[in-house]
């Protein structure tokens, strides 16, 4: 199988930036090797899929809104109703999920190769991606686990609270690159350090 | 103006996209009176207070809802799922 590429490129340097008097506020890093799966509830089979979501997973989640689980690596949020991102560090997740979950229950869709997964984490996180995101990224708005589905002057864009100081971010692959410059200016203020 | 999306929580408002009033009543669709079809395409009342409106959260969930909406104020009293509303339900 053919290696997936990296959109950001050359863009993408590792080391510090920014201002290095504070040391390193947030740390940025792409996640690749991740399979990303959404995954769609018809309107009367929403419990039924999050079993078998959680049954392909080992992330069992209840139906309400916003609701994350993550488990190292694999991660579940929901971030509209009845919808759901799946994301794991293996090539199987579409056919596992396709194995418990037919057409009757939901709509399977594959983005591994349509979104880049950016994980933003340190003690700055929350305050660099509220310049960039019109939401409450605290903890009391936006519990760890959660996902959220918002915009970035007005492109789409997928958040999950991952720990106390970690946010990742989805953004459309065609529209990271630009996205990933727009962070690092973001995070100059305070420093920053890329994986 | 924020709206406070049931599945999102409140967002700001350019996360939504405005569909017009939630008040009017499609005509019978054997109605071949003009004006009739005239007046739910093109006549609005542009009240002063409260009013329900569409808005489509296009930046987040994407759920239909319905929102009553101060036309004064902006004060927003209620949101719903506008599909709950079809259904029977009361923004």
């Amino acid at each position: 199988m053919a290696e997936l590429q990296s959109p950001i490129g050359s863009a993408y340097v590792t080391g510090d930036h920014g201002n290095a008097a504070g040391g390193v506020g947030v740390t940025i890093r792409e996640r690749i090797g991740l399979s990303i799966i959404q995954i769609t509830a018809w309107s009367d089979t929403i419990p039924e899929v999050l079993t078998a979501i959680g049954s392909a997973t080992g992330l069992v989640l209840q139906n309400k809104p916003g609701l994350g689980r993550v488990a190292g690596e694999k991660s579940v949020f929901g971030f509209a109703p009845g919808r759901y991102f799946v994301v794991a560090a293996t090539p199987e997740l579409e056919l596992r999920l396709r194995s418990v979950i037919s057409a009757d229950l939901a709509t399977i869709i594959d983005l591994t190769h349509g979104r880049t997964v950016i994980r933003v984490s340190g003690p700055d996180a929350e305050w660099v991606l509220s310049k960039l995101f019109a939401i409450d990224f605290s903890e009391h708005a936006f519990p760890i686990a959660y996902g959220r589905a918002t915009l970035h002057h007005d492109i789409h864009a997928n958040i999950q609270h991952i720990d106390d100081e970690t946010f990742d971010l989805y953004v459309f692959r065609t529209f990271a690159r630009s996205f990933w410059k727009t962070l690092g200016h973001a995070a100059e203020e305070v420093g920053y350090k890329v994986e | 103006m924020i709206i406070k999306c049931p599945y999102c929580g409140p967002r700001d408002v350019i996360e939504f996209t405005y569909q017009g009033d939630a008040t009017r009543k499609r005509p019978e669709p054997l109605s071949n009176d003009p004006d009739v079809w005239n007046a739910y395409v093109y006549d609005r009342s542009n009240p002063s207070g409260l009013h329900r409106e569409f808005w489509l959260h296009s930046g987040g969930c994407r759920q239909h809802l319905v929102v009553t909406r101060d036309m004064t104020t902006h004060a927003i009293s209620s949101v719903a799922f506008a599909r709950d509303i079809a259904s029977g339900g009361q923004a």
